[in-house]
């Protein structure tokens, strides 16, 4: 199998290339683009990627696979190649700067994320034991924290792209709408405050790139519509 | 909080519920025009005049202006701060654009009460 992968060491290039690798797949068998990677890696022992958990749990080995970002990991190659088994061209995920080869700096990602204050913040006294739900509202957060942070939804989001710095991005909104919906958290008014602006949320063109890359599945776009809902209500 | 002095509401929302507001506004004088256009087949000027020159459609016709340079200072606003990295060039391209949009608006309105 052709396997593509982009290639900048910034000591050493001067500028990216995509460098191709001819890999047998042993037994030819469907693979996960990991495995693949490992036999690149094999071959060539320079190149550089992130990977952890291997089932898609850490978030690590987020990429561009065929066009299309996703966890290395959890990717088979049939699915990446859409059945066809012939070429796996592999690049960093998009609109981050390269720190080497796959690996993206995610400064600006996290950046984000801090910025949405991703933890319950009550300021009520501390029961005996714990802060209790109803399973109902319990409910409200299925969907929302599962997400793993590996970036491969904020990187297809051209509306990141363009403003990192100022657009929380769909995995930070999630994130945001995750805290926004739990009974236990008192800083909804605060939270959304932070949000009105016209570039946190409202850079959302619902074009939802980011439904449609999430491994893990979920829908960013659905949770930005529900913010927009919650400022609407506040402030009409 | 992301601060812009730039936008037109001062706000992500209020320029959201402008953008929202004017395209139903253009939608219904749109579907309105249309259905005039398609319910008189052999129209003459006169009728076209006469259509224009009642208040009401004048009235409405403004409406629809002001909602057309509303809701296009908040897409050339989004184009610029996408798009225009340079301060500089960003802030020459909106007020291009904001002069434009005010022409076209006082030219309208002129336009309209000349009818």
């Amino acid at each position: 199998m052709l396997v593509s992968i982009y290639r900048y060491n910034p000591e050493t290039d001067e500028a990216p290339y995509m460098k191709d690798y001819d890999i047998t797949i042993p037994g030819n068998k469907d693979v996960m683009v990991l495995d693949v990677l490992a036999l690149v890696k094999e071959q060539d022992p320079t190149l550089a990627f992130r990977r952890s958990c291997r089932e898609g749990v850490c978030g690590s080995d987020g990429m561009s696979i065929n066009g299309k970002n996703g966890l290395a990991c959890i990717t088979p190659i049939s699915e990446a190649t859409k059945g066809k088994m012939d070429k796996l061209v592999l690049r960093p995920l998009p609109g981050l700067p390269v720190i080497r080869d796959l690996v993206i700096d995610m400064s600006l990602f996290y950046k984000q994320y801090e910025k949405i204050k991703p933890y319950l913040v009550n300021d009520t006294p501390a029961p005996a034991i714990e802060r209790l739900q109803t399973p109902e509202d319990r409910a409200k957060l299925d969907g929302l924290y599962e997400c793993i942070l590996c970036a491969c939804c904020s990187t297809a989001c051209p509306s990141f792209w363009w403003n990192p710095d100022k657009f929380v991005g769909p995995s930070g909104l999630l994130q945001a709408y995750r805290f926004l919906a739990d009974s236990r958290d008192t800083q909804t008014q605060e939270r959304l405050a932070e949000l009105s602006d016209p570039f946190s949320v409202f850079r959302c063109r619902g074009i939802m790139n980011c439904v449609n890359v999430c491994p893990k599945g979920l829908n960013p776009t659905r949770a930005i519509g529900h913010i927009r809902n919650m400022l609407l209500n506040q402030q009409v | 909080m992301v601060a812009s002095v730039t936008n037109l509401g001062r706000s992500g929302l209020y320029d959201w519920v402008i953008q929202r507001l004017s395209a139903v506004i253009l939608a219904l004088y749109t579907l309105f025009l249309l259905g005039f256009v398609i319910a008189s087949p052999d129209m003459q000027y006169s009728q076209w005049q006469g259509l224009f020159a009642q208040t009401w459609m004048k009235v409405f016709s403004l409406v629809a202006l002001i909602a057309i340079c509303a809701h296009a200072w908040v897409g050339m606003w989004t184009i610029s701060t996408d798009y225009l990295k340079k301060a500089a060039v960003r802030f020459g391209f909106q007020l291009v654009s904001a002069g434009f949009l005010f022409v076209y608006l006082v030219w309208g309105i002129d336009i309209l009460w000349s009818v």
